[in-house]
């Protein structure tokens, strides 16, 4: 939506702006989200199970765990081959890159330098629109997450050979 | 030990609940509550093949690998270590940084998850990415037979078209002419919402907008809206100039 109009981009933001207030303002059943780089009507949560009663539409299959992190992966590392993702997840990703890919959430980006130039894959503007979301810097940068990869504990380093050393021969 | 062949048995989960050998590993760890930067490894990797035993995956070359690189990392810290060595490199300092990042990973599929979920809410018409261009290509080359041949297979394999009768759905303009008539009668101004019963169907919004249409042509009202997407206001005064 609205990237094909010959409109001065001030003018269509107007626009937009105006209906995004009217939709919101006048008890609408739809809203207007800003979404992968353009605009989408979408239907407000309120009445997702009226829409889904009358049979009007159906909500898109959920995604499984082992998808949900391949995509993650993919988000945060693209482009990334193949190998780099089964290394991640410690998993064959073969047949989850098949269907997501299908489900068109992913996409072949290029090709990489190494061996068998692997093929390289990223996230496509349909990954951002089944999550709402503007564009990929909206989510957390790595380092804002709870788990951040840090070095590991200093104590590791220093004070905890020793400590090391008796479970070790406990362990032993 | 005992308590690791104990809890074996009583663990009863599936396999579909682990979505790879990190998985397992991880939660392997959350239960015994075991310190990630300082895994006791012998135990761990007893436990691990004790799970993928009960759990029946030790058929799954994913877990078997894990399981060996687990007993590999427990040999290594068997070995011993010279005194003063300086530069020991710990053998879990590799399991642990993969275990790590692949929380990481955990904690963004919780993230997409929550996002997805709310997105799966919501209800769109259509989602069209901008188009790609497709790259030219060159001119096509075949014969004028070859083009004949694939028209004949293709009148040969087309079927019949699916004919489809529309039953057009009775709309009630005079009904709603009537009352949107009765209702200038008594007040010079109405608004959409005045004209349009509560609750109405589809048909009936669009009987009114019919009869709306038909008395603004027959000259008997006049419609009006002051801006993009403002009510619509009908009103009975129909001297001044024409909308």
């Amino acid at each position: 939506m609205a990237s094909n109009i010959d409109e001065p981009s001030e003018n269509v933001d107007m626009a937009l702006a105006e209906l995004r207030d009217h939709y919101e303002q006048d008890g609408h059943g739809v809203e207007l989200l800003e979404v992968a780089g353009g605009w989408q009507i979408l239907t407000r949560p309120e009445y997702t199970e009226a829409i889904e009663r009358a049979q009007l539409a159906a909500r898109p299959q959920r995604l499984s765990a082992a998808a949900l992190e391949t995509l993650a992966i993919i988000a945060y590392r693209q482009p990334l081959g193949r190998a780099e993702i089964e290394e991640i997840r410690g998993v064959n990703a073969g047949a989850i890159l098949k269907s997501l890919h299908e489900r068109g959430l992913i996409d072949v980006t290029g090709r990489g330098e190494g061996m068998g130039r692997p093929l390289l894959y990223g996230t496509t503007p349909t990954f951002l629109e089944q999550l709402a979301l503007r564009h990929l810097e909206e989510l957390p940068r790595a380092d804002e997450l709870a788990i951040a990869l840090r070095s590991p504990r200093p104590a590791l380093q220093n004070g905890s050979e020793q400590q090391q050393e008796e479970t070790q021969q406990t362990g032993a | 030990m005992f308590e690791t062949a104990e809890a074996a048995e009583v663990f009863v989960v599936e396999l579909a609940d682990f979505s790879g050998p990190l998985d397992l590993l991880l939660s392997l760890i959350r239960d015994e509550q075991i310190d990630i930067y300082d895994i006791p490894i012998a135990r761990v990797a007893e436990q691990f093949l004790a799970r993928i035993s009960t759990l029946k995956l030790d058929e799954a070359a994913d877990y078997l690998e894990m399981a060996a690189r687990l007993l590999r990392i427990k040999a290594q810290m068997l070995l011993p270590r010279r005194e003063g060595e300086d530069a020991w490199e710990d053998p879990r300092a590799e399991l642990v940084r993969r275990l790590l990042e692949y929380q990481q990973v955990r904690e963004v599929v919780d993230l997409l998850e929550k996002l997805s979920e709310e997105r799966r809410s919501r209800f769109a018409r259509a989602y069209l990415p901008n188009p790609v261009v497709p790259p030219p290509t060159g001119a096509l080359s075949f014969s004028l037979a070859e083009l004949l041949g694939a028209v004949d297979r293709v009148i040969r394999i087309a079927r019949k078209p699916n004919i489809h009768e529309v039953i057009p759905r009775a709309l009630d303009v005079d009904g709603a002419i009537g009352v949107v008539r009765a209702i200038l009668a008594m007040r010079a101004k109405a608004q959409w919402t005045d004209v349009v019963p509560k609750k109405a169907e589809p048909w009936q919004v669009l009987s009114v907008l019919l009869a709306l249409l038909e008395l603004a042509k027959l000259g008997e009202l006049r419609l009006d809206q002051p801006r993009a997407f403002a009510p619509v206001e009908i009103s009975r005064d129909t001297s001044s100039e024409a909308a």
